[in-house]
């Protein structure tokens, strides 16, 4: 599984991890929902640590289409809700 | 996953599709996607040279600021020695303005270093991506059936895209950043033009009274000190002037005579 964190690299994860990750993503939507900026931070670094620390990074050289892509790791908890509506970081 | 990470994949999926849809025929997808490669870099290298043009505008008025804050504080200190406390407190003022608009400049000017950092790793990935995909589009085409080839060439294409769209958000944030940063260094600009951080002793437009007494002060303080350093210089040798007194006037001046005899043993 390739997930790519954006605006860094894309990382190379074992399959079997795609249940923590939901789990991980799961807190950072219910922190959003929430509006609670703490909670937003602390899940969401956690999420990307989590990806970073259990995968291995896809060479610059290596063409790979991501499966994942999770938000560049400077994303405002603003950002990350209008994300949620369409208006997100990357205009339709 | 219908997260976060769900919800930017599929946007970003839908991104790279329309960005490659344009071409049916694969040696069309593979030429049409190296030409958007191309453009893309260069699209990434006009944008790291604003964000560098926006931070040093914004590193300007920084050094601008950083001097009217040292001649304010000037300013101040001359008002207080000469009891003009009115005064101080204005230089004052316009100094604490400076100030905090400095810190504000500061903390910018940082965030677009970072801005440039990153876009510029951005352009580095996406150069190295693309140089993947001009020699492996050669391989798909020497080594590949056209059936095979368009199964691994929109599978490349499709690679180098989200690399693109990647980088097509970074650089989306560094202009939101920069042209922030803009609209802060125009409300820098309108202060220093309204002469918020002037000089207070400036003439000018916005010259008010309490300038023109600090000028005046200043001036006549200036005069003041020329005075004393001569007053220094000519009162205390004033066998000098003595001196020169009794040559030219030996007879009508009887007190230079007089200071020149009581000096000369000492010297």
């Amino acid at each position: 599984m390739i997930v790519r964190i954006s605006g860094e690299d894309q990382y190379r994860l074992d399959e079997s991890l795609q249940a923590r990750l939901n789990e991980l993503d799961a807190a950072v939507v219910n922190a959003v929902d929430a509006g609670d900026e703490a909670a937003f931070k602390s899940s969401f670094a956690q999420l990307l640590d989590y990806v970073r620390s259990n995968g291995s990074v896809v060479g610059d050289e290596e063409i790979e289409t991501s499966d994942l892509i999770l938000p560049p790791d400077d994303i405002t908890l603003a950002e990350a809700a209008a994300e949620f509506t369409g208006e997100g970081l990357i205009p339709d | 996953m219908a997260g976060l990470t769900g919800r930017m994949s599929t946007v970003v999926k839908a991104k790279v599709s329309k960005l490659l849809d344009r071409a049916e025929d694969p040696a069309e997808t593979l030429d049409y996607s190296y030409q958007k490669q191309v453009e893309q870099l260069q699209n990434v290298k006009k944008g790291i040279a604003d964000v560098v043009t926006a931070k040093k505008r914004l590193q300007l008025q920084e050094t601008s600021l950083q001097q009217q804050v040292v001649k304010l504080d000037t300013q101040a200190r001359q008002a207080v020695s000469a009891g003009k406390e009115d005064l101080a407190r204005t230089a004052l003022e316009r100094k604490n303005i400076a100030q905090t608009e400095l810190q504000g400049l500061d903390t910018q000017v940082t965030e677009l270093e970072t801005q440039q950092e990153k876009l510029t790793e951005s352009e580095q990935k996406l150069r190295a991506k693309i140089e993947a995909f001009r020699t492996k589009k050669e391989v798909i085409k020497a080594q590949y059936s056209a059936a095979e080839a368009q199964v691994k060439i929109s599978e490349a294409a499709t690679g180098v895209g989200e690399q693109m769209a990647d980088v097509g958000l970074a650089m989306q944030r560094a202009v939101d950043k920069t042209e922030n940063m803009k609209a802060r260094a125009d409300a820098v600009q309108e202060l220093e033009a309204a002469g918020t951080f002037d000089d207070i002793t400036a003439l000018g437009p916005g010259e008010d009274d309490i300038d023109k007494q600090l000028k005046e002060l200043s001036s006549k303080s200036a005069v003041d000190d020329d005075l004393e350093k001569m007053k220094a210089e000519i009162g205390a040798p004033a066998a000098g002037a003595g001196e020169l007194g009794a040559g030219d006037t030996a007879q009508g001046a009887g007190d230079s005579a007089q200071g020149a005899t009581s000096e000369e043993p000492s010297a």
